[in-house]
């Protein structure tokens, strides 16, 4: 039997209160690309910070090509041919891409050679960049692309990446797998990881599954259904959101012709939107992140004001009302950033229900505060919507990314709104979690609400919207019918592949 | 009135020395503002280094022995902060104001029995024939040593953060930690080390003023330099050049306004006194339209478990 790129053997670390990674044994083989599949909170990016020397296991032991292999830190990590290309991109807006790349390497070369090294590598690959752009100014997914050719400079022999393909417009992850089945043919090893079972099945040769910091299975991803492997990933059977029959009313919402400037310099500026949606109607607006996503929510939130003709609510002129004024007319949302933007982290889930709800609940009478009614509101989300936590007392920074997403759902689906704008309601959240917040939209429709959901994923987009639209710099498409909507049309909505260009090899 | 007093050239080389310690603070606190620190504790270091500076300089008899002990003085007070911030996690704003009043009260301490005597001359550089060329003499080649030490130093740390892999990596460290520390680098002894450079660079800077600018010790000499600095570092948008053009505007007008009050100008004393601070902070305001320089990571702490 040949020897193995990568053997884990038995790794363990805790964290207190946590195990998050336990007796975890698995091989990553020569020139595989080696999935590694798992719900938030699993353990997959504890288990890869220990492979790239981040983290210290507590016990258990990895062997590289036969020989012991315990990296201090990054940099030996690096030297033994292992990359990674982080979940939340490693870089630094304000630098320019080659100092990017030169910060990620041992020696790197002089400025000028290394750009041309860059632009000859990122060539090949076909992932072209300029060396000399500020890496702020650049799209998610050329960002990622200053990542990867980070990794291939050094010529690695096993490149880890960490779900990368969430930012990504279907034919930039297209490029992207030309891309790494170029490298796996070059020799390379790749581990993989994600929670997107369609891709794994199309890209990966083996699939290792993590529940709870355990390994609990593999897999042959090629010949396992998506459901199966969902299903060993969440280890009970999966519940997919129901749709029922609904009929459209009268147009709740409407903007027409707004355009609003970029509120920051690496913000987007919203150019001439129209979006109407109707009551009882879901509509999905997809995109790439950083096309004007949160400045599309502040403009219908209200904490960005426009000209009062452009924005209409059951045809009266909102465009200058504020958040609160537009809560008690029933326009609510619910930001994408949870931790800062949604909630406030260090405040409890009681004063964080007070926040949003005291307009609608009536939860402030006479510039008095009543506790106890918002506390029994914070219980009652809880309650309707499976929020694992202690109680209501506790700070919202407590609770895990997925149980606060569900608060945070929640706390405006309860506050029976005409018009709901959620963006990103389900990113870092488990399949149950995410299903049942599905649900819970769905479910407002059916009762008549409008509800415009925003988001990056598009099968969540699929499953639960009724009409779908796409942002891409600023721009919305023209809303067309969701049901048989092809990947290759919505890839065209959002833009393209950004002028990305497949590998010529 | 009588400007006819005022000669030009002894003026243009007066203000290049008025404008030496407030450079030498704004240049130390420039690099740790890169590091992503931010340090209020510029005055403390800047007065603990002027006594210590004096100190030593009296007890030795050496002025060069002198500016040593300063920035070892600054740059060990600089560790206090560092300790604090980097590895008790203490907030650097509350941290950095209570570096300057503990400065303060220590140096008024360390000074009591040196007030009123002189310290030993350091002698300005002599360069035959080019020192005594007419006008270009005085104001180019006519000064002490530390003078020539803080425009060499404001060359170097431009070259450092520009073109070297150093700078690189401390930009790096003060724009994203997170990101930093995950490729690898040790944000905290990057960081650590960039405070005591600050530290150095402020207490040397307050020797400047002991030993050189005025040259005698009384409590509270530095008469906010210190804080001059910090507004320079940002108005300069981080920039060294901009600094160095910060502080000799800042002396310039200075030493104009002294000459000015001497020849007996028809403007109160006070509205003369307050026009360097007024003047350059116009100017740099003006000058940083540009606000998107300052380092993304300024003044947050850093933890790895975060």
């Amino acid at each position: 039997m040949t020897v193995p790129l990568l053997s884990l053997q038995g790794l363990t670390k805790a964290y207190p209160g946590v195990v998050a990674n336990d007796t975890v044994s698995f091989d990553i083989g020569e020139g595989e690309v080696h999935a590694l599949l798992g719900e938030n909170g699993a353990g997959k990016s504890t288990l890869v910070k220990m492979i790239y020397g981040l983290v210290k296991p507590d016990s258990g032991k990895m062997l590289l090509r036969g020989q012991p292999y315990e990296p201090a830190e990054p940099r030996q990590a690096r030297a033994d041919g292992i990359a990674m290309v982080f979940q939340h991109f490693s870089l630094f807006d304000a630098l320019n891409v080659a100092e990017n790349i030169a910060l990620g390497m041992e020696n790197p070369p002089e400025m000028r050679d290394l750009a041309a090294r860059i632009r000859e590598v990122s060539e090949t690959y076909g992932l072209p960049l300029d060396p000399y752009r500020t890496v702020g100014d650049l799209s998610a997914g050329e960002r990622q692309r200053v990542e990867i050719i980070r990794c291939l400079l050094q010529d690695p022999k096993l490149l880890i990446m960490d779900e990368p393909t969430s930012v990504l417009t279907p034919q930039e992850v297209e490029i992207l797998f030309k891309t790494l089945q170029k490298l796996q043919s070059e020799g390379t090893s790749i581990l993989y990881i994600s929670h997107k079972l369609e891709e794994i099945r199309t890209l990966c040769d083996h699939a290792t599954i993590l529940r709870l910091g355990k390994n609990v299975g593999e897999c042959i991803p090629s010949e396992t259904s998506a459901r199966d492997m969902a299903e060993m990933m969440v280890g009970s059977t999966l519940q997919t959101p129901e749709r029922g029959s609904r009929e459209f009313g009268e147009i709740a919402m409407d903007i027409s012709g707004l355009s609003v400037p970029a509120p920051s310099a690496f913000g987007t500026a919203l150019k001439n939107v129209h979006l109407t949606v109707r009551k009882g109607e879901i509509l999905g607006i997809g995109g790439v992140a950083g096309n004007g996503q949160d400045e599309l929510l502040g403009v219908l939130s209200g904490e960005t004001l426009t000209e009062p003709d452009a924005v209409k609510l059951h045809g009266q002129p909102i465009g200058k009302l504020g958040p609160t004024a537009r809560r008690k007319l029933g326009v609510l949302a619910a930001p994408e950033e949870r931790l800062g933007h949604a909630a406030a982290p260090d405040m409890s889930l009681t004063e964080n229900a007070m926040l949003t709800g005291s307009v609608r609940e009536g939860l402030e009478k006479n510039g008095f505060l009543d506790w106890g009614a918002t506390k029994d509101f914070a219980e009652r989300i809880i309650k309707a919507f499976d929020v694992r936590t202690p109680g209501p007392g506790n700070a919202a920074r407590s609770l895990s990314g997925g149980n606060l997403q569900k608060f945070v759902i929640g706390r405006e689906v309860l506050q029976d709104p005409d018009v709901l704008v959620v963006n990103q309601p389900t990113w870092g959240v488990d399949a149950a979690a995410a299903a049942s917040i599905r649900q819970s939209l769905l479910d407002l429709a059916t009762k008549g609400a409008a509800v415009i959901c925003i988001s990056q994923d598009l099968d969540e987009l699929m499953e639960i919207s009724d009409s779908f639209a796409a942002l891409n710099e600023g721009r919305l498409s023209a809303p067309r019918e969701a049901a048989g909507l092809t990947v290759n049309e919505i890839g065209l909505m959002m833009g393209g592949a950004h002028g990305m260009e497949v590998a010529h090899v | 009135m009588d400007l006819s007093a005022i000669n030009p050239v002894l003026l243009i080389a007066s203000l290049m020395v008025a404008a030496t310690p407030l450079l030498l603070a704004a240049i130390g606190e420039l690099v740790v503002e890169k590091a992503g620190v931010l340090n209020l504790g510029v005055e403390g270091m800047m007065i603990v280094g002027a006594i210590a500076g004096f100190a030593t300089a009296v007890e030795s008899g050496s002025p060069l022995l002198g500016f040593v002990a300063a920035a070892i003085a600054g740059a060990a007070l600089s560790i206090l902060f560092a300790i604090l911030t980097q590895f008790a996690q203490a907030n650097q704003v509350a941290s950095g104001l209570s570096l300057t009043l503990f400065g303060l009260g220590l140096s008024a301490l360390m000074g009591q029995s040196y007030v009123g005597i002189k310290p030993p001359q350091m002698g300005d550089i002599h360069i035959p024939v080019l020192s005594d060329l007419p006008v270009v003499g005085p104001i180019l080649f006519g000064h002490d040593i530390i003078l020539y030490f803080g425009i060499a130093l404001t060359a170097a740390v431009w070259w450092v953060l520009k073109y070297s892999r150093l700078g690189l990596v401390l930009r790096a460290v003060g724009e994203n930690h997170d990101a930093a520390h995950a490729l690898g680098y040790k944000v905290l002894k990057i960081r650590l080390l960039a405070i005591m450079f600050g530290g150095a660079c402020a207490g040397l800077g307050g020797a400047y003023i002991s030993l050189i600018r005025v040259p005698q010790w009384t409590e509270g000499m530095t008469a906010g330099i210190g804080w001059i600095a910090l507004a320079l570092v940002v108005f300069a948008s981080w920039k060294p050049w901009r600094a160095l053009l910060g502080a000799y505007l800042f002396g310039g007008v200075t030493v104009v306004q002294l000459n000015l009050q001497a020849a007996g100008v028809a403007i109160p004393v006070e509205y003369l006194a307050m026009s360097p601070y007024l003047i350059t902070i116009i100017v740099l305001v003006i000058l940083s339209a540009d606000k998107s320089n300052a380092p993304a990571s300024l003044g947050r702490n850093f933890h790895a478990s975060r």
